[in-house]
């Protein structure tokens, strides 16, 4: 083994070195200077967004243990754009009183939750797989936790530490059956040993449910909302789109490249779990009045419909899969970014605040409008596109009535998201909230986002692009 | 010829500009931009004329050029939607005549529309209009020129609708909309036949001739005609909408109701020649596929030019006897293609409807102006509201009358050598339809003499301030356009365009051409008898045929017609028990699954305690369900 193997871990090391940089500025940066940091940060990110942007060629590194493929660099820079945006909108949060002292430590911390997933994308053993997932789930606790004074945010992180690992021991569980019953970890080398004996559809059942827990489907989902609502926005932000995409996406990976001889039957598992995730979400979203914990069970049942194109099991899922990922989430960093300016400077956070938003706040609740539209899947928004594709990929291996079943239950989504739009524009209110300034860093972010929620469904260039790199069973 | 996507280009530039920002500007100033702008976009369609008929020929026919053809959507390998740039002789010679006639109108409103409220909607209006209809007649595939066709029926829709605060027009309007969408859908449901049997869209590969496209349609009928003729039938029909041909022809005489220039440009002479338009451009197609649909154009012409020719004569409404005019001059275009053949003389009908088409819209829109003039100066549209104006507006007297020798058929005008080419052509198609049309011919110099008898002789009606000659912004595009009418004959057309692209030399049937001169002449001599002064007769006439007077006044009742079936029968026994049922059986069951969603909400709240030991309990349970549903399974 040479050197030249870290070659192949070249985002990983760009994005530590992103990191070490920060930190140390953090430590030694004198109070001056550190008035820079946030816009130094976003810089720097942004330099390793761009440095990385177009995906590399297939490659193998320490003898198997990181596969890297064209696809999962994509979703690495998928990710990144994510990260950034969080990123833009964290600032006034990171800027606030109670936070400050702490500030420098957040970046380290998102950072690492990011090489997290970035190794488990690019894990090509399940030890290596582990060590990401932990590397991802530990830090977004204190993440979770970061305003520790508050109760809310307390209960959150102590939720979210107590159920990730409970889901680890789980998946662990079934590491270790799997390779109990075939004597390897490696992704290479497992599909020739899998043979659907009973042991083994039992490590794959135990060992998928982290990942379930991961991207929050029902009934792993209960810690969501507890989680979403009392972490700091961004934090919810960050957890609703970033860890939920990369989950989705190595789920899938895991799936299509170990699994493949096992499709019957994760097939019936995501079937069911589609249907009760989708449905249930969807009936405890329209009953919720706090904006937080409203998106939590939009952000669960949209994970429902992403398992729709892990089920389809073909490129066009493939494909649709990182798309959809992509347009949900910039869709919903639209609304985390107007929720979170709005709370940030008014403190308000339920759907009745927002009556008459549109009176004082019109650019901000056109935002919002888009976006709300964008999940609904209505056209010619990005949503509709990506909903479209998925829905075709299901269907075309067959699943019709799982499709039937979820176009259903668009028809509800689509009565809550607008219940929020109504809220915005029709309702009256004597006392809206006042008219609220954002930053500038917000208002990038927010510009970005829109324009992604428009142009990401009429440029198709971008959905056959991606579909140049997906590969199925 | 990279320079003909400007064409496009400047007036969608413009009516974006002036529809975003032209309440900011002042009301000139936008109308300038507007016109100006068309100017330059008049230009370029003359140099690309120019460019283009002086370019050598191959074989003896012009090329069929494409300057711009890119892939806009690409569905599959067989299935893809380009947008593009066709240039061939007659999409070019409608470029000058649609670029021609819409700057008249653009440096005429500037006088006609001045101090109107909205002016620079106006300009941003005539600009899209002007946009979609250069779109459609460039359009190199079926589907591109259905996307501007469309445009062109919103455009439309819009201008007549100008006077948003009348109801008239607003009821107008939305008639124009509806039927010409109405003939769309059939237009429609042509192009999906005519594509999925021949699996193409484009022009170039459906009028070639080659008998392969459409070998995929071949043996397949459908209650007894074969899916060619049922396609290509269903074009028509889009084109009969927007063309005005019975008994679609209901709208444009109540497209009136918008203002006049919009009148001269959209249902004179550009919009409503697109039908005329559309089945020239399948010409080629309709002959070799189609022939039976190409002579039911032919009678479907034929009666709607007598038709509207009969109403035009009882009309009292000086723009509605021309728009009855328009309707009877479409009518004589479509029996000019459906009598047509393919290549050298057999081909005269089709030269002769585009060389109509040509001149019509030229003398049409002077028409229309000139009306325009009057109606600024009376202030009304009533013949009994004019008479003896030509001591009072010279300028308008001399050009209409012009316009009226032209659509008459009096040599040397423009009218006389068009028409007589599709007379001729009808003439060695059959001998009877010849004889029809020359009849039709003589109506139409009858009615245009009495309109200009009304307009301009006899006893002056009594006006609260003296009529006055219209400003020079309006008389100047009068003017041209008289000089355009009284020189265009001459322009040796069947060079330019013919059926086969062979240049073809028009020479005058002598027969014809004095039999169809002398026709006119007597239907002159007998307008002039009736109208020029006081004169009984005509009234003693209506007194003898009380009946068909008031049937031909009222338009024969198609409105009534069409009223009574919507109305009546397809409110009544269709669309109420359709409403009941949407109310009570669809809505009810839309009501009662929210109430059950709301319910079961209501239910499984439960679940959500906020206890995390609880949690963790329900996660190992779905674990161990998970595990067992796929242990058993």
């Amino acid at each position: 083994m040479g050197y030249s193997n870290f070659l192949f871990l070249k985002e990983e090391l760009s994005l530590i070195a992103v990191m070490v940089i920060l930190l140390v500025y953090d430590i030694f940066g004198s109070k001056k200077s550190l008035n820079y940091f946030h816009p130094v940060a976003c810089v720097l990110f942004l330099a390793h967004t761009l440095l990385n942007l177009f995906p590399s060629e297939a490659s193998e590194a320490f003898g198997g243990m990181i596969i890297n493929t064209p696809m999962g660099d994509i979703v690495k820079t998928i990710l990144n754009v994510g990260t950034l945006i969080v990123l833009l909108q964290a600032r006034n949060w990171l800027h606030s009183e109670a936070v400050l002292i702490r500030r420098g430590e957040f970046y380290f911390i998102l950072f690492s939750t990011l090489l997290g997933m970035y190794f488990m994308i690019s894990s090509g053993n399940f030890l290596m797989f582990f060590i990401g997932l932990e590397m991802a789930s530990i830090p977004t606790a204190v993440l979770a936790a970061y305003d520790k004074y508050k109760h809310d945010t307390a209960e959150a992180g102590a939720k979210y530490i107590l159920s990730a690992a409970f889901a680890s021991g789980l998946s662990l569980y079934g590491i270790s059956l799997i390779y109990g019953t075939t004597g390897t970890l490696y992704f290479a080398d497992l599909p020739a040993h899998i043979d659907g004996s009973t042991l083994q559809i039992m490590a794959f059942a135990f060992f998928a449910v982290g990942l379930f827990f991961k991207i929050s489907l029902v009934p792993f989902h209960l810690w969501t909302a507890d989680v979403y609502q009392g972490a700091p926005t961004t934090v919810t932000a960050y957890l609703s789109v970033i860890s939920k995409g990369a989950g989705a996406f190595v789920l899938m990976t895991i799936l299509y490249k170990v699994f493949g001889n096992l499709i019957d039957e994760w097939r019936t598992i995501c079937y069911a779990l589609i249907v009760l995730t989708i449905t249930v979400a969807n009936l405890f979203a329209i009953r919720q009045q706090n904006l937080k914990r409203f998106l939590a069970y939009s952000s669960i049942s949209q994970a429902g419909y992403i398992l729709l194109g892990v089920i389809s099991g073909n490129e066009l899922g493939m494909t649709s899969l990182v798309y959809y990922i992509l347009v949900y989430m910039i869709s919903n960093l639209a609304i985390f970014g107007v929720i979170g300016i709005i709370e940030h400077r008014t403190g308000k956070i339920t759907i009745n605040d927002y009556n008459g938003l549109y009176k004082t706040n019109p650019r901000l609740s056109f935002v919002m409008m888009l976006a709300l539209f964008s999940l609904a899947g209505i056209p010619p928004f990005a949503g509709f596109f990506s909903k479209f594709f998925i829905f075709a990929a299901a269907a075309q291996e067959g699943f019709y009535v799982l499709v039937l079943i979820a176009c259903l239950n668009t028809i509800i989504s689509l009565y809550y998201y607008l219940l929020v739009v109504k809220a915005m524009f029709i309702n009256k209110n004597d006392t809206p909230i006042e008219t609220v300034h954002s930053d500038a860093y917000t208002r990038i972010s927010l510009v970005a986002c829109t324009i992604g929620v428009i142009a990401l469904g009429l440029i198709s260039a971008i959905y056959e692009q991606l579909g140049t790199f997906s590969f199925g069973i | 010829m990279e320079y003909t996507l400007l064409i496009l280009l400047l007036p969608m530039l413009t009516f974006i500009g002036l529809g975003l920002f032209g309440m900011k500007l002042r009301p000139a100033v936008a109308g300038c931009i507007g016109t100006l702008s068309l100017a330059v976009t008049a230009l370029l369609a003359y140099m690309t004329a120019g460019q283009y008929f002086l370019m050598p020929r191959v074989d003896g026919a012009y090329e069929k050029l494409l300057p711009y053809n890119f892939d806009w959507l690409h569905f599959t390998e067989n299935l893809q939607i380009s947008l593009g740039i066709l240039l061939d002789p007659i999409s070019v010679m409608m470029l000058v005549v649609i670029s021609t006639v819409s700057l008249m109108v653009h440096i005429y409103s500037m006088g006609y529309m001045k101090g109107e409220r909205g002016f620079q909607r106006y300009y941003a209006f005539l600009s899209l209009f002007t946009f979609s209809m250069l779109g459609l007649v460039v359009a190199p595939n079926i589907f591109q020129m259905y996307i501007f066709w469309e445009l062109v029926g919103v455009s439309s829709y819009l201008l007549i609708g100008f006077y948003y605060t009348k109801p008239e027009a607003i009821a107008a309007s939305k008639k124009a909309f509806i039927v010409t969408r109405f003939a769309d859908l059939g237009f429609l449901l042509g192009i999906l036949l005519l594509s999925f049997f021949t699996g193409t869209f484009d022009f170039e590969a459906l009028t070639s001739g080659d008998t392969s496209v459409f070998s995929g349609a071949a043996g397949v009928t459908f209650m007894g005609a074969s899916v060619m003729s049922w396609a290509l039938a269903l074009i028509f029909i889009g084109g009969a909408g927007k063309s005005a041909m019975f008994p679609l022809h209901i709208w444009l005489p109540d497209a009136m109701e918008g203002p006049t220039p919009v009148s001269a440009l959209i249902h004179a002479a550009t919009m409503v020649v697109a039908g005329v338009f559309l089945v020239a451009r399948l010409f080629p197609l309709y002959i070799i596929a189609a022939p039976e649909v190409l002579v039911g154009i032919a009678y479907v012409g034929a009666f709607t030019s007598l038709y509207a020719a009969v109403v035009a004569c009882m009309q009292t409404d000086i723009k509605r006897v021309l728009a009855f005019s328009t309707i009877s001059q479409i009518g004589f275009m479509m029996v000019a293609l459906g009598v047509s053949g393919m290549g050298g003389h057999e081909g005269t009908g089709y030269m002769a409807s585009m060389f109509h088409l040509f001149t019509h819209a030229m003398f049409k829109a002077l028409l229309f102006l000139c009306a325009g003039a009057i109606i600024h100066t009376i202030g009304s549209n009533e013949m009994s509201r004019m008479g003896g104006l030509r001591k009072y507006m010279p300028v308008t007297h001399i050009t209409f009358l012009i316009a009226c020798l032209a659509i008459a058929g009096i040599p040397p005008f423009s009218g006389f050598f068009s028409k007589d080419e599709i007379l001729s052509a009808t003439f060695s198609f059959s001998p009877v339809f010849g004889c029809f049309m020359s009849f039709v011919a003589g109506l139409t110099a009858f009615y245009m003499f009495r309109l200009y008898y009304g307009i301009f002789w006899g006893t002056p009606a009594k006006h609260e301030h003296t009529p006055h000659e219209a400003p020079k912004s309006m008389t100047i595009p009068l003017m041209i356009l008289a000089i355009i009418t009284v020189f265009a004959g001459f322009i040796p057309f069947g060079q330019f365009v013919s059926s086969d692209g062979q240049p073809y030399t028009i020479h005058l049937n002598l027969g014809v051409a004095i039999a169809s001169v002398v026709i006119a002449l007597i239907a002159i001599g007998i307008a002039t008898y009736f109208y020029k002064s006081k004169c009984d007769i005509p009234e003693r006439l209506l007194n003898m045929f009380p009946h068909f007077h008031r049937a031909a006044y009222h338009r024969f009742y198609i409105d009534e017609f069409y009223l009574f079936i919507t109305k009546r029968i397809i409110f009544n026994c269709v669309s109420r028990p359709i409403a009941w049922f949407d109310r009570h059986v669809i809505d009810g069951t839309m009501n009662g699954i929210a109430y059950v969603t709301q319910r079961a909400s209501v239910l499984i709240r439960g679940l959500q305690s906020g206890q995390v030991q609880q949690y963790a309990f329900v996660f190992l349970l779905g674990t161990l369900l998970i595990v067992l549903l796929v242990v058993l399974i």
